[in-house]
């Protein structure tokens, strides 16, 4: 028999929480966030970024950053957007969205920074956890 | 005119219910059958039998017949047409008024355009293949209980297919088993899993112990993934007392989703059930279990197409489409329609697709459809190319198989998905470059890898055996 690997998710361990669409790939680079968003606007969604602390990244509202950028179609005015919403909120995930207005929904939802988990972030999520025992995610 | 005198005796079906001047009201109920004729009975005389059956008529004249406005009520079998590369059969269009139909009944539809016909000896053969429901119907019809965008907006998932998996094996599992390999796969990163068709309340697995493992198991799965997670619990049920306390019990235990089978489960039941849902915020997944026996047979029976626009009438939020790649029969551009046909708001008549008429669906939400059967991660990119975001593919085998287990066969498939939903949006093609993106995706995922060493060698060729009409087959 060959050899089993293990699945190593734990309840216990904060970096086992998804974050929602491409979050089981590795994290996306420059290049490849710009083809994202570069999708978003050739759709003719518009583009918006939200925020959050990582304990609270299961909630279906993350904090809005600014407005959604309505008819925004220059790229590189998202990307510094993005910036801007990371160097203002540090250690938060930050996510891109594209709302289709035709289907009153979200075309594109996906994380494009993920915040590195330090010690004291990971206390946080632990007790935010055990606050909400198993009903961390909201129904 | 109407007749004016009565004259006993049997007439020609034509001479009342054949007119090929007719043109249809937008109120119409308009049907498609495909007819095989006995020998020796004309096209024409043949369509208006049908016809005539299907709407007001019997066999001989009959003196009530002068006491009604028949030339209203009656069907008008209005055009016929070949059937591209056959010879024995033909299409007749037929129209049917809409005060002959009781409001908001798909039964009430269907006891007339399915009922007495279908045995009628002038026929030999009969095949329903499309009908396209006027904007008063569909507006009198209760339709799926949220809808594709509120089950994206309730589960937070966006921007790519859901994924799903059925447990196997069907039958014989006992419920705390069952919710292991339930667990198993929700922490692996799928969206769903899924309660096998036949499994209902048996012997070796009660439904109240099911239900009750089966929430621990989603529970926990989605405090350790902190996504929102969902498992398909079969209410179908021997009646529908018992159907009822089974969706009580879920909505008691803080269940997301339910799931019927339509056609064993009966439409009646299936639509009030489907309405349960909408008041109680529940999904309702549905199968199609003996949908083969009224679909299959290319030149009798029920096209497929109709029971999915039929179930989106009734109410429902995923139904089974096919795969078109898998282990189950599905013609590719068939598929595709009628995909359409549960998503869209509007859809054109396109007989490369076998939509026979325009489609108004007015404002009534989508069916999410459901690929399943027999498909695994090399099948991904074909999937995601065919049925592109809205739909939900479901690996059973697929998941469970993997020599890892189930953690490592959902992750596989969620990484695979998203490989390939990252690949598309960048442009490109992903039925062209599938395995190299599967390939590159896999660096970083050992769970994909084994998988897609496990399952290479695996394909289905066999022919499809209800393909579309076209010359030349």
């Amino acid at each position: 028999m060959s050899e089993v690997s293990d699945y190593s998710s734990r309840l216990s361990d904060p970096r086992s929480r998804k974050l929602g669409t491409f979050s089981y790939l590795t994290q996306m680079d420059g290049d490849q966030v710009r083809k994202q968003i570069q999708y978003i606007v050739d759709q003719g969604w518009n583009p918006a970024i939200e925020h959050t602390e990582p304990e609270y990244a299961s909630s279906h509202y993350w904090y809005m950053w600014k407005l959604p950028m309505f008819g925004e179609t220059d790229v590189d005015r998202i990307l510094e957007e993005i910036e801007l919403c990371k160097k203002a909120n540090p250690g938060n995930h930050v996510r891109l969205i594209g709302y289709d207005n035709y289907k009153q929904s979200q075309g594109a939802n996906m994380v494009v920074y993920q915040a590195p988990l330090d010690e004291k972030r990971e206390e946080r999520m632990e007790i935010a956890s055990a606050v909400n025992a198993y009903g961390m995610v909201h129904k | 005119m109407a007749e004016k005198t009565y004259n006993a005796g049997v007439k020609e079906y034509r001479e009342t219910y054949w007119d090929p001047n007719y043109t249809p009201r937008d109120s119409d109920i308009l049907a498609c059958f495909k007819v095989v004729p006995q020998p020796g009975v004309p096209r024409e005389e043949a369509a208006a039998a049908v016809c005539a059956e299907s709407s007001t008529a019997t066999w001989t004249t009959v003196w009530t017949d002068l006491l009604t406005d028949l030339d209203y009520y009656k069907g008008r079998a209005y055009a016929i047409e070949d059937v591209p590369g056959d010879d024995e059969a033909f299409y007749a269009f037929i129209a049917y008024p809409m005060g002959l139909f009781e409001e908001g009944s798909v039964v009430n539809v269907f006891t007339s355009l399915v009922g007495n016909v279908f045995g009628f000896k002038a026929v030999r053969m009969l095949r329903l293949e499309d009908v396209r429901f006027p904007l008063w119907f569909v507006t009198t019809c209760p339709g799926p209980p949220h809808g594709i965008q509120v089950e994206r907006d309730k589960l937070d998932k966006y921007g790519r297919p859901l994924l799903g998996c059925t447990i196997k094996p069907k039958l014989g599992l006992s419920a705390k088993n069952y919710g292991r390999a339930v667990y198993e796969c929700l922490r692996g990163g799928l969206d769903f899993t899924k309660d096998d068709e036949n499994v209902n309340s048996q012997p070796f697995m009660r439904w109240r112990d099911r239900f009750l493992f089966v929430q621990e198991g989603i529970e926990k799965a989605e405090a350790e993934t902190g996504e929102r997670k969902g498992h398909y619990l079969n209410v179908t049920a021997p009646d529908v007392e018992e159907m009822y306390k089974r969706a009580e019990f879920a909505k008691e235990i803080g269940s997301r989703i339910i799931m019927s089978d339509y056609l064993t489960l009966g439409w009646a039941a299936h639509q009030s059930l489907s309405k349960w849902c909408r008041d109680n915020g529940m999904l309702l997944h549905v199968h199609r279990a003996m949908h083969g026996v009224i679909d299959r047979n290319p030149k009798h029976g029920i096209n497929f197409r109709v029971l999915a626009k039929l179930l989106r009438l009734l109410g429902g939020d995923h139904l089974h489409s096919g795969t078109v790649v898998g282990k189950l029969e599905g013609d590719r551009e068939a598929t595709l329609g009628w995909i359409d046909l549960m998503r869209e708001r509007y859809v054109k008549e396109d007989r490369s697709r076998g939509l026979f008429f325009d489609q108004d669906w007015g404002q009534m939400p989508g069916v999410l459809p459901v690929a399943s059967g027999g498909i695994h991660v090399w099948h991904m990119p074909a999937l995601v190319s065919i049925f592109g975001d809205d739909s939900c593919l479901q690996f059973g085998g697929g998941t469970i198989g993997h020599p890892w287990g189930n953690a490592a066969g959902a992750a596989a498939n969620r990484v695979a998905l998203e490989a390939c939903v990252q690949a598309r949006n960048e442009g490109r093609e992903l039925e062209k470059e599938g395995k190299d993106i599967l390939t590159n995706a896999a660096k970083h995922s050992p769970e994909l890898k084994m998988a897609m060493e496990t399952w290479k060698e695996i394909k289905f060729e066999f022919e499809t055996v209800d393909k579309l009409d076209v010359a030349h087959k």
